[in-house]
């Protein structure tokens, strides 16, 4: 008779067994196990849970997966990478590649390294600069003990990817990342970004499974700080295969006079939980959210936005774009807060989905709370769909049916493509997108 | 040969419910034609079924391009093979820049076999021949880099139908309207803008309630359309009549198929009626 072996999952002995492999900072180690303790203690959440009322996780079973090997010298020839989409003819100041929570290679331009940029594996780097980077991670910007998987996270995180740019260093080209996941692989990854006071850079990262199908795990963290007058473009991309689950908590602080975009772009993934959160923590601070998204089968996105002032003068405005088709389904529930001492304040958010399908839904629930009297503060949301007539009309001037549904669906990203000031993210984007337009059938019937 | 559009006894409906009831019409490449008659006469059903509509159902009758049979044909093979259309209320594609729509347009018309992906007419040499065409009509540059048909007044959507049909230069237009909502220059403009654009090599079928559209594009016919026939056609002097003195004399003319009229405006009416 055939004995199942147990799979070790996270247990406490593989939780054991991780730590002991790290070698890390003892502040560090302390950190991981409050947070170990936090993810025991958590319920996993349920539609009960207002922010999950709208995403039904039940089918999601954590101990399918397991902790990432503790040791894991992946060589890059060993593996197939997905091809990367944001860095395509783009000169980089440095470059990254993590596999399945570990990193494979990195590389930063000497001239950058020499003005003490750090760039790379964030599990190598905090091993050598711990005491540089302590402050950061204890700011907790994601807060550890916000949910079950903000603990994993901060308690399991592995390979990772840190970029560190000192007071005044501006670096004039792109940095990019890519985090890959093979089928049945956990992507623990945490990403750490660090603009000391008037530092410039624009990151560009990417997710992406080497298969588009079979499963996997991405449960991560993404830390933006940006001290005084820093200036960060950062771009998320968000490309699983079909089947991966995705769980994830971002955040940036944005401090006096810096000024951040930041622009996401999510295509793949069965299902994923997203907590974007913008705080402007200074006079004057800047951010701009771009969100382009594109469902398609029965994905399942949700997108926690939120815009938080906490002081005056400060400038918020996000844009969520989304097309669905299919059956596919997104929620986007948006937050503005504004603190009492937050006042002047200039927000705005609003997102406009665009159904290619009857079956597809897009739930839009924007919210605002205003503690401060002198502010300006807006919100919107559109959903449309492509109809037989706008159809019909650029058919009449020779498009296919094909060609006129892509040119629409092109269309409704403009405006937030028209924001986006990289050229080679709006084109992989833009590509990516019209590659996966498909017919729009089931609404001509209607 | 000399190309024709030929439409023989054309019986369609809309949701069941019969507008068509037997349309003949020929129209050859250099003849200009006026469809006139009463609201819900059927006159743009009749534009939209030879455009391919997909949601008119022709249960009887042909539509014949050269000798070819094209009611199986979409509308995107129709645009390719020189129909064209100008919409009485265009649709707004926001997002998408005029010239960006027409680039792409104007390749499909002009190389009816190209394939999805393949190569668009170069930049440079569509924005030469677009800035020349919109000069001629007097159109402002910035039009083009507008989105197409967004927030557009209705003069502007009017005249950005009159610079596709510049750029697409079809073997058949048909304009539906398009002096509906313009004030009498605009109309004039219009009116000299098609015929300056090579409207002489089309066939073009006007479809109007005002003679003014007419005054540059003299009709060689004119047709009367009543209760989905077209139930008389002359020369000019017919538009000139209709427009002086109305439907009334062509329905005593016709007794039976203002008969069909009324029943289709009474059906009209129920249904409206049904629906409310």
């Amino acid at each position: 008779m055939a004995t199942a072996i147990a799979s070790p999952g996270f247990s406490q002995a593989s939780f054991d067994a991780f730590l002991a492999a790290r070698n890390e900072p003892s502040w560090l180690t302390d950190l991981r196990l409050k947070a170990w303790s936090s993810f025991l203690e958590l319920p996993m959440p349920s539609t009960h849970d207002e922010e999950w009322m709208r995403t039904d996780i039940r089918l999601f079973k954590l101990d399918r997966f397991e902790l990432p090997e503790p040791t894991g010298a992946i060589s890059p020839q060993d593996i197939e990478l997905p091809n990367a989409l944001l860095a395509a003819g783009v000169d980089l100041a440095g470059h990254a590649v993590a596999m399945n929570s570990h990193s494979v290679a990195s590389e930063l331009a000497p001239r950058w390294a020499r003005q003490g940029v750090l760039f790379g594996s964030l599990a190598k780097l905090v091993r050598e600069h711990g005491e540089l980077l302590r402050p950061f991670f204890e700011r907790h910007v994601v807060d550890p003990f916000k949910d079950k998987f903000s603990a994993l996270n901060a308690a399991c995180w592995s390979g990772g990817t840190l970029l560190y740019v000192p007071k005044g260093v501006a670096i004039e080209e792109p940095l990019h990342s890519l985090s890959a996941m093979a089928p049945r692989g956990v992507d623990l990854g945490k990403t750490l970004v660090i603009l000391e006071t008037g530092a410039e850079a624009t990151f560009l990262s990417e997710t992406a499974s080497t298969s588009a199908e079979g499963s996997g795990l991405h449960c991560g963290s993404i830390e933006l700080i940006l001290e005084p007058a820093a200036r960060l473009r950062y771009v998320s991309l968000q490309n699983w295969g079909q089947e991966a689950w995705h769980f994830a908590h971002q955040k940036a602080h944005v401090a006096r006079e810096a000024s951040l975009q930041w622009t996401i772009g999510a295509l793949g993934a069965r299902l994923a939980k997203v907590n974007q959160h913008v705080a402007l923590t200074g006079p004057d601070a800047e951010a701009q959210v771009n969100g382009v998204m594109f469902t398609e089968g029965r994905q399942h996105l949700s997108y926690n936005t939120h815009q938080h002032h906490q002081a005056p003068y400060c400038k918020s405005d996000l844009l969520y774009k989304t097309a669905l088709q299919d059956h596919s389904r997104t929620v986007w529930r948006g937050m503005i807060r504004v603190e009492r001492e937050a006042q002047r304040t200039d927000a705005y958010q609003r997102n406009d989905n665009l159904m290619l399908s009857r079956h597809a839904r897009a739930d839009s629930i924007p919210g605002l709370e205003i503690e401060a009297d002198d502010v300006r503060c807006t919100h919107g949301s559109t959903s449309g769909r492509v109809d037989d007539h706008q159809l019909f009309y650029a058919m009449t001037r020779g498009y296919t049916r094909r060609e006129a549904v892509r040119m629409i669906v092109a269309g409704f990203f403009q405006q937030v493509f028209d924001r986006i000031t990289i050229e080679s993210v709006r084109e992989a984007l833009g590509e990516a997108i019209g590659r996966r337009v498909s017919d729009i059938q089931e609404t001509v019937v209607a | 040969m000399l190309e024709t559009l030929k439409i023989t006894n054309l019986h369609v409906a809309v949701e069941g419910k019969p507008i068509l009831n037997g349309v003949n019409l020929t129209i050859r490449r250099g003849e200009v034609h006026a469809l006139m008659g009463p609201n819900g006469s059927g006159k743009s059903t009749l534009a939209g079924v030879i455009m391919g509509h997909p949601s008119y159902d022709v249960s009887e009758g042909t539509i014949e391009l050269n000798g070819d049979n094209i009611l199986e044909w979409d509308a995107s093979e129709r645009a390719r093979a020189g129909i064209f259309m100008a919409f009485q209320r265009p649709m707004a594609i926001p997002g998408v820049k005029m010239a960006d729509f027409l680039r792409h347009a104007t390749t499909n018309v002009r190389n009816p076999n190209r394939k999805e992906g393949e190569q668009l007419i170069p930049m440079r040499e569509f924005r030469k021949e677009l800035r020349e065409k919109m000069a001629q009509l007097k159109m402002d540059e910035e039009f083009a880099r507008r989105y197409v048909n967004d927030g557009f007044s209705g003069g502007e959507m009017k005249r950005a139908e009159i610079l596709q049909l510049a750029m697409l230069l079809p073997k058949f237009a048909i304009l539906d309207e398009t002096d509906s909502g313009l004030d009498v220059d605009a109309v004039k403009l219009a009116s000299q803008s098609i015929a300056e654009i090579g409207g002489a090599e089309m066939g073009i079928l006007i479809i109007t309630h005002h003679d003014r559209l007419l005054e540059h594009n003299v009709p060689d016919f004119t047709h009367v359309m009543l209760g989905g026939r077209i139930v008389e056609t002359g020369g000019v002097e017919l538009a000139r009549e209709l427009y002086t003195e109305g439907y009334e004399k062509v329905r005593e003319r016709h007794p039976e198929d203002a008969a069909v009229e009324k029943e289709m405006s009474s059906t009209g009416k129920t249904l409206a009626a049904g629906v409310a």
